[in-house]
């Protein structure tokens, strides 16, 4: 009760703090002062303190089962485990947006500490133009999704959380995400900050680099998390399905890569000013898309809209808000400086990074228009369509190809002119995947060219790296451990998927499923009773062709409130594959559905996942240590 | 004459020019051949042609109507107008229930058969597709 009203109190007072630090900040840029003053910092703190409160009095009503608290009824319960009480609070629509929130708040304190040795008035336009996203956040928090809405009688039971959020990776995965997204607004602003002081130089680049980075890691590993959670909580197996919400994630991140990538040659040659501006602002609108739209259900159809117009309406309204006032400030400030070294020959690093951008860019309107296309088509002509994942694998999987080999020789290149050295050893690299690609394969796929020419591709990225990484000790490490990481995954992808291999049937207790390769022994059931659900914990027991056992106890959820039924799948991982064994209930049927796959390198999806993000770690690193 | 910059630029200019059109080009070609289209089960019952092409079918499990056996599991979906008969052999999502909303994927045999290859799973057992919900009308 109490904590609801310091929530919704704080919540104001950090809106009109963001007033407050308009003005102060206008006043000061018109001052002769050399550095920010003072004042501002401990306003944009006490902001962030104004924020943090609201947050934790949500929290405390999620932990006390507050059901006078609107958002705490619908999406709790008293016999939930007190983590998932806790994690709760972001699993909903209107707590995530106060996260948001919060995370705009400790970003700009940051950025403002972080950037004391850059220009003033730089700072307090990034300052500025990061307190119109957040007022926005505010008044779209405040007017349309409050968490702290009182609710009159108070009920005695919450609605519950739904089961399937209930879970580790997934408790931690939005914060993770958010740090991306929220990071890309940071660049934003500066950004725009950059154009009209004309700051677009070599040390903004090197100073924006970091948040670059930063986001980006955030985002890597967010994005692998939600992954993880789709894989063992879903019970399909997969681990991307290239649905619209995952889609709406790659999108930030494909723009997010292409920026890092061009901010080096912002840093090292001061070139390509108005492709990094316009890639700060893409990023950024695409990361607030996304994020608006899995909140508001849109994704699943425009009809869902409908549903809350309000909300909708606001979101389009800010969002275009924000493109019309960045690409206003691009045009009219931008000024194209003539001594730019653009001039550069066609073999050099930097046309390698310009290649690199043309593919992300490819990968980006490949997968906008595979997500926007249904709901235009459905407003058009209310037509009901989906685009299945083979649209995707055929428009991307292909390019991978020449993706993997620019790769490969890009970073050896030299900036401004170049060629290529030791050529044989590239060649003799070369022959080796081929060769080892053709022996690994030939026997596996009946696409047998196709899969030679992309896997001896991806071996040679990683041979190369490899190579980089042990004999020539590149100067460049963190970036060929993110290019080696890179290489590790898409070959964990494709063996993956080449090898993989399932039994989907229907099976009693007592019975056995015999197949070519083994067979399965559904041994016994055990039933189970916990705080919040009841669980069938299922025992079988699987023979592969050697004679090996393996046991596998797959589990079907029973949750109380609300009733619903989750699979928990048992997986049994090792460094070579993993045993996926799901199990499903058919309501009041005496079969149970099975679903069980070996799927092998799956530990190798993850581990170069996060090889990917230590090479961008290991890069903010550096630059520090450069210093 | 024009200068070697300005070549230079127009060559650049071309080259982004050309691979925007290929790519654009590209992605409308292969979004006509996988776009999979959301029918009810009236709309399959009115349509003179049978549709080859994979496609979706959204409606409530009829009650009564879920049969299951070591390989395939059967069902009816409706929209309480028509009906369709639906074979499946894959794995089932728990939210899949009589007289629950479900959407099936795969090919229609005739326009009362339907051999599905995939159901898909739901998040939530109150949300029903908006596709689902419009076949079915307003209940």
């Amino acid at each position: 009760m109490l904590a609801n009203q310091i929530g919704y109190y704080s919540l104001i007072l950090g809106l009109l703090f963001s007033l407050f630090i308009c003005f102060v900040s206008i006043k000061d840029f018109k001052n002769n002062n050399k550095s920010v003053s003072q004042n501002i910092l401990n306003l944009t703190f006490l902001q962030l303190i104004f924020v943090v409160v609201s947050f934790l009095s949500l929290i405390l009503s999620f932990i006390n089962s507050d059901f006078s608290n609107e958002t705490v009824f619908n999406n709790s319960h008293t016999s939930k485990p007190l983590f998932y009480k806790i994690s709760g609070t972001w699993g909903n629509h209107e707590g995530s947006l106060l996260l948001w929130l919060l995370v705009l708040t400790l970003f700009i304190f940051l950025f403002l500490i972080k950037s004391r040795e850059q220009p003033k008035k730089y700072r307090i336009l990034t300052l500025l133009f990061q307190q119109i996203i957040i007022i926005g956040f505010f008044l779209f928090v405040l007017m349309t999704s409050n968490p702290f809405n009182y609710l009159f009688p108070i009920p005695i039971e919450g609605l519950g959380l739904n089961p399937i959020l209930q879970d580790p990776a997934l408790a931690i995965h939005p914060p993770i995400l958010y740090l991306g997204y929220v990071g890309t607004s940071v660049i934003f602003s500066s950004s725009l900050a950059a154009v009209i002081q004309n700051y677009i130089t070599k040390d903004w680049g090197e100073h924006i680099k970091k948040w670059v980075l930063v986001s980006w890691i955030f985002l890597t590993v967010g994005i692998m998390l939600g992954s993880i959670w789709a894989y063992y909580e879903l019970g399909w197996g997969g681990f991307w399905f290239w649905d619209p919400v995952e889609n709406v994630s790659l999108m930030p991140w494909l723009t997010l890569t292409a920026l890092l990538h061009c901010i080096v040659i912002l840093e090292k040659r001061g070139a390509l000013k108005s492709w990094v501006i316009i890639l700060s602002i893409t990023t950024f609108t695409l990361s607030m898309c996304g994020t608006f739209l899995v909140r508001s259900g849109i994704l699943n159809s425009v009809h869902t809209f409908a549903n809350d117009p309000a909300r909708g309406i606001f979101i389009l309204i800010f969002l275009f808000f924000l493109i019309i006032l960045s690409l206003g400030i691009f045009f009219v400030f931008n000024k194209e400086n003539n001594e730019n070294p653009n001039n550069f020959f066609w073999l050099s690093r930097e046309t390698s990074i310009l290649i690199n951008n043309w593919f992300m860019m490819y990968f980006l309107s490949v997968v906008l228009i595979g997500t926007i296309y249904p709901i235009f088509l459905e407003v058009v002509s209310s037509e009901k369509i989906s685009i299945g994942p083979p649209f995707y694998q055929k428009l991307i999987v292909p390019f991978l190809i020449p993706f993997l080999l620019f790769m490969s020789l890009g970073p050896r290149l030299k900036w401004i002119k170049s060629k290529i050295e030791n050529k044989n050893s590239l060649i003799i690299t070369f022959i080796v995947s081929v060769l080892l690609t053709f022996f690994i394969i030939k026997n596996l796929t009946t696409d047998l060219l196709f899969y030679t020419v992309l896997v001896s591709a991806a071996f040679f990225l990683f041979f190369t790296t490899l190579k980089e990484i042990f004999i020539t000790r590149f100067n460049n490490v963190p970036q060929t451990i993110a290019h080696f990481g890179f290489s590790l995954l898409i070959l964990s992808i494709l063996f993956n998927s080449i090898l993989s291999s399932e039994i989907i049937t229907n099976i009693k207790i007592g019975e056995k499923y015999i197949y070519s390769k083994g067979e399965i022994f559904f041994k016994r059931i055990e039933e189970k009773k916990e705080s919040n659900f009841n669980s069938i914990i299922a025992y079988f027991e699987i023979k592969d062709e050697n004679g090996r056992i393996v046991k596998l106890k797959p589990e079907i959820r029973i949750y109380n409130q609300p009733i619903i039924i989750t699979s928990e799948a048992d997986i049994k991982m090792t460094l070579l594959e993993d045993k996926f064994l799901v199990m499903n209930l058919v309501k009041g049927k005496e079969y149970f559905n099975i679903r069980y796959q070996i799927k092998p390198f799956m530990i190798w999806i993850w581990i170069s996942v996060l090889l990917l993000s230590a090479g961008g770690l290991m890069s903010v690193f550096k630059q520090k240590y450069e210093k | 004459m024009y200068g070697k910059k300005v070549k230079l630029r127009f060559l650049f200019l071309t080259l982004i020019l050309g691979s925007v059109i290929l790519t654009v080009f590209l992605i409308l070609q292969s979004l006509k051949e996988n776009v999979i289209y959301f029918q009810s089960p009236s709309e399959i019952k009115s349509s003179a042609e049978l549709n080859k092409k994979k496609i979706r079918v959204g409606g409530m499990v009829k009650e009564e109507s879920v049969f299951i056996d070591s390989k395939e599991v059967s069902f009816i979906i409706t929209d309480f107008k028509n009906e369709i008969n639906v074979v499946y052999s894959g794995a089932v999502p728990n939210l899949f229930a009589e007289g629950k909303g479900v959407v099936a994927e795969g090919f229609l045999k005739d326009n009362n058969y339907f051999l599905a290859t995939k159901i898909l799973a739901k998040h939530d057992e109150n949300y029903m597709p908006p596709e689902v919900k419009e076949a079915i009308g307003d209940k």
